[in-house]
């Protein structure tokens, strides 16, 4: 009892930053465990359904093909194939992502077989005309955010840790974002994002989760809306394939060019 | 539409567009219209197999005119083996080079097809055999071309032509004529923020000097035999991409450099309102000034690019071509928006503002038009 009351008034002594400095060094843990959870998938290919929507309910669908490929020790790469609308059909976007430099990136028109390497500093620009901004669908490297633990929520019925993260890279359109990380798979259910002006912009639901390769969970709908316009957008994952043997063949421009 | 398991795959795709032309003034020639309309046709076809190491591709292009005879091409009727290190592509296919807005100087593998397009966008399909060797330190392109494909001018009906109609017959520097076996080989590679592309070309010059005979009173395309050595880099450096092409040509009576330099600036998301606005420059050089074939010999281009990157990826660029060398103009446009999910509307408009007599792009003063494509898309 003296013992405990004595640990108290010494915690009590103690300064002010000690326990912000614990609420951010949570925060970075709990990313931190998320990004280990998620190391080692090595490569992965999905057919993506993008229905846009607009704030009278018209929708309209584009279809896409995206492979990755984890990189260890810098950011991934990807290409993502746009197959409709017809008129784009065959673009491709290859994407190297870095962790502490700018990302690199490229643009395959097919009309022109031409290929154009293309600004990264576009982040929070809409991609494709939906609701995700570049930076939503680009590389989440753990250290291009800074972090901060807030509390424990209960969200669509599952325990989550609420942390905020604010980016750490320039031009993004975010102030922060705030994510509930479910606390069994380490995977988010729900990410508010608040522009420039920290008004609530998006939110993001993360649903359908399975599991792959027994160890990486991938959510199979997400469902982002756009607060100040009353857009939304669904992205549908299909055909999930882990471990296809891809290298950094696969993700050059050479690659880039053949791709259908 | 697919059938897909990324493994194997084979689809048809394509498109129907229906074109009109419009002119401001009345032509010169007779034969000439006012306005014209077509509707043109491009089926695809690609297919992918053995674990994505091949492919074979198909493309088909024809246009059915009102005024003037129609045309078709094979676009692309192609395979390609990829290994690890390297790719081999056989057949009739469309190769790119360069990274400039305004001119294409240091791309030479296609001929152009000024039937379809005054701005010199529109390639004719070529013949060749392709390694590519893909190591650590870039990709090297070697290529065999084993037949030349002469350029399409417009016919004397149609309008954007030559004072004089271009003879059918061409005269050939090779006395083999188009069976002259052209070589090229490019090496590329990026660095960082920079990709950069050194191309050398043996062969027939895609681009033939237009002679006057006076025994048949038509205009002889000439194509001499030309060494053509080409650089172009481009650096991505946050919202600048700076860009330059150059080439050095040697060929018969003709020894000259030419380049092509400039940068475009984007704003992003522009007050967050997802549209992107671009600003480019570029200034077009000519060593032989105004004893060049081209009008572009002491140039800048001046272009505003906006896309809304909106539902309907609606974009435009407008852009002005001003000669350094007196105060000839050439003003352009070009917009595109997509209808419902399958229909893409194109408009793209040209105005000779003002010509010097000197120029060539004098031929067009009288030119103005506007030109829009509905397509269908599937």
């Amino acid at each position: 009892m003296k013992k405990q009351l004595l640990i108290i008034m010494l915690l009590a002594l103690l300064p002010f930053e000690l326990f912000a400095a614990t609420a951010e060094e949570r925060g970075f843990e709990i990313a931190q465990e998320a990004d280990r959870r998620d190391s080692g998938w090595k490569d992965s290919i999905a057919n993506i359904i993008m229905t846009l929507r607009n704030k009278q309910g018209a929708e309209s669908v584009r279809e896409n093909r995206s492979r990755a490929l984890e990189m260890i020790g810098d950011g991934d790469k990807s290409i993502i194939v746009f197959d409709s609308p017809a008129d784009v059909k065959g673009t491709a976007f290859l994407s190297h992502t870095h962790v502490k430099k700018s990302d690199d990136q490229w643009l395959f028109l097919p009309a022109l077989k031409r290929i154009k390497r293309i600004s990264s500093s576009n982040k929070s620009g809409p991609f494709m005309g939906s609701e995700f901004s570049y930076e939503d669908i680009s590389s989440q490297e753990l250290e291009k955010y800074r972090y901060k633990y807030l509390n424990d929520e209960i969200v669509e019925g599952r325990d989550a840790f609420v942390i905020e993260r604010f980016p750490e890279y320039e031009k993004s359109g975010y102030s922060k974002q705030v994510v509930w990380v479910d606390k069994e798979m380490y995977q988010p259910l729900k990410i508010m994002f608040y522009d420039r002006k920290d008004t609530l912009l998006k939110t993001l639901m993360y649903h359908d989760y399975e599991l792959y390769e027994g160890k990486f969970w991938r959510s199979l709908r997400m469902e982002m809306e756009n607060h100040q316009t009353g857009k939304s957008t669904t992205l549908a994952w299909q055909g999930y394939k882990f471990g296809n043997g891809f290298d950094e063949r696969d993700f050059d421009k050479n690659a880039l060019k053949r791709m259908r | 539409m697919m059938i897909l398991s990324n493994a194997a795959y084979a689809e048809w795709s394509g498109n129907v567009s229906a074109r009109v032309e419009i002119f401001k003034n009345e032509p010169i020639n007779d034969d000439q219209k006012r306005g014209y309309a077509s509707l043109s046709m491009t089926p695809k076809y690609s297919m992918i197999w053995d674990d994505n190491r091949q492919l074979f591709g198909l493309e088909v292009f024809a246009r059915v005119n009102q005024h003037v005879p129609n045309s078709a091409d094979i676009r692309e009727l192609s395979w390609i083996y990829t290994a690890s290190e390297w790719e081999f592509r056989a057949g009739i296919r469309k190769v790119f080079w360069g990274v400039t807005e305004s001119q294409h100087l240091v791309d030479i593998i296609n001929q152009t097809d000024f039937t379809e397009s005054f701005d010199g966008e529109e390639k004719l399909g070529q013949p060749m055999l392709n390694l590519a060797i893909i190591r650590d330190w870039g990709t090297v392109d070697l290529f065999v071309l084993p037949w030349f494909r002469e350029r399409r001018f417009p016919h004397t009906d149609a309008r954007l032509g030559f004072p004089l109609p271009i003879a059918s017959q061409a005269r050939f520097e090779s006395k083999q004529a188009e069976k002259h076996i052209d070589y090229a080989a490019r090496w590329s590679h990026y660095v960082g923020d920079w990709d950069i592309g050194l191309s050398h070309f043996y062969g027939t010059s895609r681009e033939p000097k237009l002679v006057a005979s006076a025994a048949s009173g038509k205009l002889d395309p000439v194509y001499d035999l030309i060494h053509q050595t080409g650089l172009d880099i481009q650096a991505t450096l946050e919202n600048w991409l700076w860009k330059l092409e150059a080439i050095r040509r040697d060929g018969e009576d003709e020894d000259y450099f030419a380049a092509t330099a400039g940068f475009e600036y984007s704003f992003f998301d522009v007050k967050g309102s997802g549209a992107d606005i671009g600003i480019v420059t570029e200034y077009l050089y000519d060593e032989r000034g105004r004893e060049a074939p081209t009008p572009f010999q002491n140039d800048t281009m001046l272009g505003i690019r906006v896309a809304l990157n909106d539902e309907q990826s609606t974009d435009a660029l407008v852009g002005a071509i001003v000669d350094n060398d007196g105060n000839g103009t050439v003003l352009s446009l070009e917009a595109n928006r997509r209808i419902g999910q399958n229909f893409k509307l194109t408009i793209n408009g040209y105005l000779f503002t003002h010509t010097e007599p000197d120029d060539p792009i004098h031929n067009y003063a009288n030119e103005d038009y506007v030109k829009i494509d509905l397509g269908y898309y599937f």
